[in-house]
């Protein structure tokens, strides 16, 4: 009996939504088995060793779980649940993609995406972008989990002293599909679904030159830069800024929506954060039915405002 | 090469949904339905790839009652060839439809799956993945591209980090992003073809499944509601809010 959950890292760090994840799994036990599987990537087992909540760390290092794929990761992940009672990884692309895959070969249901556990077989997720929210209780052996990381506070990542072990009886390769390229816009900005703070821009800006005069009060509140589907949609900004139902996931202390009218799929997507502004001069857009500040106003001329009022603040 | 494009019907992406008062789930009585967005761009997908000569017939089918043949003839009208009903009244969930399209493709060996990445009811995210691996095969899940490269294809991901590519191999599954590509208008005499298109119905028993789900649904609720804000005049009085009442920045 345990739980086991699944690091989603790069072979030289875990990433954040993994202390989520564990900030979940915490909930549900204490017997907290962390999989690192990856290429070379003792590192990130030692690292894993130290989360807290983790009970031991089950490290295995093949060249075919170098880069994360699905067909490789399943089938070890699955051979590593038995005996678990729930399996957990973070509900974003790199859980989301995995997860049914473990659940399909360990003949099992899944509950995507789950905001709270209410008991050990019963959690609460958003249906409909977010519009409802389902209570559903899973009658199957082994719960398969994705947990939404703005919804479970991260454990420390550090002070721990689990022990590392070798996973043994690696499955074979698959073989199946090969890694070919990832193709990550640098930024120095703070990562999207970590930042306290979050400038969003949609369509209102008409272009992406247009666009990037967010990045000066990005800069000034040091926040991270969304977009909303439409701008992704028309170029102004690469897949990687969306905000929304199919997109990220965000709940950041403040979020400023600027020139983004509001759909319902970009509402869920967003609607978590503790402070919300929008901006728009459409005072009939549904994102002020959700903005705590609302200001109708040209974004043209209402950007260049608040910057020049930022460097009055002291 | 046949393609299976499986598609679902849900309450159209438009319609602002009601929670049942008595907390058993969303109203869907009296509502318009329509074929999931990224069923649609599926469809779109795989009629594309016929139209440049690297598919020769597109097979879709749905699981769910009598009325789910609308989207069946409105993917007939988008281009496909034939269309399954496979009728149930049950609410069935991910991993009883990937057995489900298991069976199908043991009878129909396409070589390539072709379906969304969600459905915007439940939201799930997963019957692509579930099928992939009851069959064995590679998936590629959130395409936004799709090419076709010697034996296998070429398909760049939409992910957190910005887009993956990755090589998988025939046959797969492929599971479809919103930027894939933009679905046609259906014109109305492919609606009339549409009608004279086969449509094959058939149910869970004939395929030997049991579709009894696992996971109850013991409540759906409305979300909580946030309270209602302030507008402000201007951009001093929204920057003295944010910095003297909210404290954010």
């Amino acid at each position: 009996m345990g739980i086991l959950v699944i690091a989603e890292h790069d072979n030289h760090a875990i990433r954040g939504a993994t202390l989520n994840t564990m900030g979940a799994a915490v909930q549900l036990g204490d017997d907290i088995t962390l999989l690192v599987a990856g290429s070379n990537c003792r590192a990130v087992a030692d690292a894993g060793g130290g989360i807290a909540g983790v009970t031991r760390v089950l490290h295995a290092d093949a060249p075919h779980y170098d880069h994360g794929l699905a067909e490789e990761l399943a089938p070890l992940a699955a051979a590593c649940s038995e005996g678990m009672t729930h399996v957990l990884a973070p509900a974003n692309t790199f859980g989301k993609n995995l997860m049914p895959r473990v659940a399909a070969l360990l003949d099992v249901g899944m509950i995507a995406d789950i905001v709270r556990i209410e008991s050990a077989d019963t959690f609460v997720r958003p249906i409909y972008a977010g519009n409802a929210m389902a209570t559903v209780k899973s009658n199957d052996a082994v719960k398969v989990i994705t947990a939404r990381a703005t919804n479970f506070d991260a454990v420390e990542a550090e002070g721990g002293a689990a022990p590392v072990e070798a996973a043994g009886n690696l499955p074979n390769p698959a073989g199946l599909s090969g890694f070919v390229s990832l193709d990550s816009p640098e930024s120095e900005r703070p990562e999207l679904t970590s930042a306290k703070v979050i400038l969003s821009g949609g369509r209102g800006f008409g272009s992406g030159e247009n666009f990037r005069m967010l990045e000066d009060v990005a800069d000034k509140l040091g926040a991270a830069i969304g977009a909303s589907r439409a701008a992704v949609d028309a170029g102004y900004v690469s897949n990687d800024y969306q905000v929304g139902q199919t997109g990220k996931i965000v709940a950041p202390d403040l979020y400023i929506a600027v020139g983004i009218s509001g759909a319902i799929q970009h509402l869920a997507g967003m609607k978590e954060s503790k402070v919300i502004v929008a901006i728009n001069k459409d005072e009939k857009a549904p994102i002020f039915e959700v903005a705590d500040y609302g200001l109708v106003a040209d974004l043209f001329q209402a950007l260049p405002e608040f910057s020049a009022a930022l460097d009055k603040l002291d | 090469m046949k393609i299976l494009v499986p598609i679902k019907r849900v309450v159209d992406y438009n319609v602002r949904i009601r929670v049942k008062k008595d907390g058993s789930g969303v109203e869907t009585a009296n509502v318009k339905m329509s074929m999931n967005p990224f069923c649609e761009i599926s469809v779109e997908e795989a009629v594309r790839i016929v139209e440049a000569g690297k598919g020769d017939e597109i097979v879709v089918v749905t699981i769910g009652g009598r009325q789910c043949q609308d989207i069946l003839r409105t993917a007939l009208a988008m281009g496909a060839d034939r269309a399954i009903l496979i009728e149930t009244d049950v609410a069935v969930q991910p991993l009883a439809i990937a057995k489900l399209l298991k069976a199908i493709v043991e009878r129909e060996e396409p070589g390539l799956i072709i379906t969304g990445k969600q459905a915007i009811d439940d939201d799930n995210n997963q019957t692509g993945q579930m099928l992939s691996a009851l069959l064995g095969w590679p998936q590629a899940t959130f395409a936004s591209d799709i090419g076709f490269s010697g034996d296998g294809i070429r398909v760049a991901r939409e992910v957190d980090d910005g887009i993956e590519t990755v090589d998988v191999k025939l046959p797969a599954v492929v599971t479809t992003d919103l930027r894939l590509n933009e679905p046609r208008y259906v014109k109305l005499p492919n609606i009339m073809k549409a009608k004279k298109k086969p449509l094959d119905v058939m149910t869970p028993d004939d395929l030997g499944i049991d579709v009894t789900p696992s996971i109850e649904v013991l409540n759906v609720a409305d979300p909580p509601a946030r309270s209602a804000g302030v507008r402000v005049s201007d951009v001093q009085e929204l920057v003295d809010k944010l910095h003297n009442e909210a404290k954010v920045i």
